[in-house]
């Protein structure tokens, strides 16, 4: 098992090195020259020299590519371009909670919703309940998150006032729980559903094959009442599969944060990366790829040590 | 050959007649066959084809131009004069949805032609070829897949300056990890067949062999992975859009359409505003799915009809 996990965890760092040098590399293919956002144009010859100098510009490429990555290593990300003598490190930490909040809360949805619809699919297959479920999860795997995201806010916010349009907490207002989960509501459900769509399906077709096996028929035969074979016997191999399936997604909900955020002016790191891409503020926007694909590379890393201690059939 | 001595006894006389004789169905006819029991795939492929074709002849029967504004009549509701409504400028709704679907159409065929193309040629020689070539070839799709894509499209389309090339040529060039290792897959169980040992000790080249001989056994999976692309990408294309990183108005697509649908006075008065794009984009991507799904079916042997 130990073995397995070190072998694993070596096999994730060539591809944290292979990330490191794909987000090098395509800000080095911009057009323009990234000092030109930060310099008066009026600068002298003989400054400019010694500017580049000064933030290693002169350097070869990949010098310059291992101090990035050197820095980054001591969680030092640079400076933003734009936002002068701001740190990286600094925007990216103000703006963190709030996108984990709404990442962790909209997941726990997610799972909630998902795994009993996706039992209930299961155990009544081809039932109305099952062609409903299947029906709207074709549908929300087929429709756009930031229109959903779009008609809620105008039925249940503009029209009814039952949310607020947008942002994480109401202004000038003080501090109350209730209030945070008020404005967390809506962005977790549109940031949700994409995932849910997805997962109910996956989680039927496993359900589906686990509930075929031998192992449930003996438990069946053995007089077991459906609720203790379904939850008990058939949800615990049921769910393994999902693990992975889980991983495997989480770079499209990650992603999915940057419209969500956008949409309901969540101060997230997905804000965070729209505003920096408009300003081409590249050390942020390198900043968080970095860190959106290491999150990645981690989850599924994850996912696989879960999937060996879950499944002992798991050869290490 | 042999057959007059056949047709004496009776027995032979039957099975020549009825079943030996008959020509055997061809492959094609039995998927078409398949496909149509599925009436759903049906449905949605005569869907597609009915916005296909309002894509083609846009500019003969939408009724309006579509960046003619009638500001008089700006956010008006869906009525005889503008069947589906006007935006806050006063452009006709219905006209910008037809010429919007050209843009998806287009963004969808011809991205993922290419990521489709990139992806066979890439899963082929790692599956045919395997060992080193293979591991470095899978080693680069993993880093890949792991950046989430939306990020890696909005850095990109900032870089170089949103358009519908732009799109295009991103989504094909970052979009086609999962076909390589579908074609890897299909590749690496196809190599060790008969037929291809036959055609090594032929003498015949590998890349002959990889695409006139494997490559069509292969086509299948392909084809079904293709169709459930342009699905993803118009999905991809209309958030990009709407984001402001995609098409450039007046230029209309479905998601820049969209792009000023969160104003508040849109929102209280106007909601054809917010809801026939969204449509649009649903119905689309929806029934390039279930034309994935039924193609999928038609092609998988192991399912009866």
């Amino acid at each position: 098992m130990i073995t397995y996990i070190v072998r694993r965890i070596m096999m994730a760092i060539p591809l944290l090195f292979g990330i490191t040098i794909l987000s090098f590399g395509i800000i080095q293919i911009a057009p323009g020259d990234p000092t030109a956002l930060m310099i008066d144009p009026m600068i002298r010859d003989k400054d400019l020299v010694a500017y580049k100098e000064l933030y290693g510009l002169n350097d070869p490429i990949y010098v310059q590519y291992l101090k990035w990555v050197g820095n980054m290593i001591q969680g030092n990300f640079g400076d933003s371009l734009i936002r002068q003598g701001v740190a990286v490190n600094e925007l990216i930490m103000a703006r963190l909670p709030n996108t984990l909040l709404l990442m962790l809360v909209s997941t726990i949805l997610a799972i909630f919703i998902s795994i009993p619809i996706g039992i209930i699919s299961a155990t009544k297959q081809n039932s109305l309940a099952d062609y409903t479920f299947t029906f709207f999860s074709f549908l929300g795997i087929a429709t756009p998150n930031f229109w959903i995201g779009l008609v809620l806010i105008m039925f249940l916010s503009v029209h009814l006032g039952w949310f607020p349009t947008g942002g994480v907490a109401t202004l000038n207002e003080p501090f109350s729980i209730w209030d945070r989960i008020h404005h967390l509501i809506l962005p977790s459900i549109v940031l949700a559903t994409a995932d849910v769509a997805g997962l109910t399906r996956y989680i039927r077709s496993s359900m589906l094959d686990v509930l075929k096996q031998d192992f449930i028929r003996t438990a069946r035969a053995k007089g077991f009442k459906q609720k203790k074979v379904v939850y008990k016997h058939a949800l615990r191999n049921g769910l393994i599969p999902v693990i992975t399936i889980f991983g495997l997604m989480l770079p499209s909900f990650i992603g999915g944060s940057v419209v969500v955020e956008k949409i309901f002016g969540w101060p997230g790191i997905g804000m965070l990366f729209f505003d920096a891409a408009f300003q081409r503020d590249y050390p942020v926007i390198m900043a968080i790829t970095v860190i959106a694909s290491a999150l990645v590379v981690i989850g599924n890393l994850l996912a696989d040590i879960l999937y060996a201690i879950f499944d002992p059939r798991i050869e290490y | 050959m042999g057959q007059p001595e056949q047709k004496t006894t009776g027995i032979f006389e039957y099975k020549n007649s009825s079943i030996l004789e008959r020509k055997p169905e061809s492959i094609s006819k039995i998927m078409l066959r398949k496909y149509m029991k599925n009436k759903l795939a049906v449905f949605s492929a005569i869907i597609l084809l009915l916005i296909i074709s309002a894509a083609i002849f846009a500019p003969i029967i939408a009724p309006y131009d579509p960046s003619e504004q009638h500001l008089l009549e700006a956010l008006s509701p869906p009525g005889e004069k503008y069947l589906l409504g006007t935006d806050d400028l006063g452009r006709d709704t219905l006209t910008r949805l037809l010429y919007g679907a050209q843009v998806s159409l287009i963004v969808g065929f011809t991205s993922v032609a290419g990521s489709i193309f990139i992806g066979t040629v890439v899963g082929a020689i790692a599956g045919y070829f395997g060992g080193l070539i293979d591991a470095i070839l899978m080693r680069f799709v993993d880093v890949i897949i792991s950046f989430p894509s939306l990020f890696l499209l909005i850095t990109l389309v900032t870089i170089f300056e949103p358009s519908l090339m732009t799109l295009i040529s991103v989504f094909a060039l970052f979009g086609w990890t999962g076909t390589a290792r579908l074609v890897r897959g299909e590749f690496l169980s196809l190599r060790s067949r008969e037929f291809v040992l036959a055609a090594k000790t032929m003498g015949i080249r590998s890349w002959r062999i990889i695409f006139s001989h494997i490559l069509p056994n292969a086509m299948g999976p392909i084809v079904v992975s293709a169709t459930l692309g342009i699905g993803g990408v118009i999905l991809a294309e209309t958030a990009l859009s709407y984001l402001g990183l995609g098409i450039q108005p007046p230029k209309p697509s479905w998601g820049n359409m969209l792009q000023s649908a969160q104003s508040l006075k849109i929102m209280i008065e106007a909601w054809w505003f917010t809801l026939f794009p969204g449509l649009m984009i649903l119905i689309t991507v929806l029934s390039f799915n279930f034309v994935g799904d039924g193609l999928r079916d038609a092609f998988d042997p192991k399912i009866n009809e």
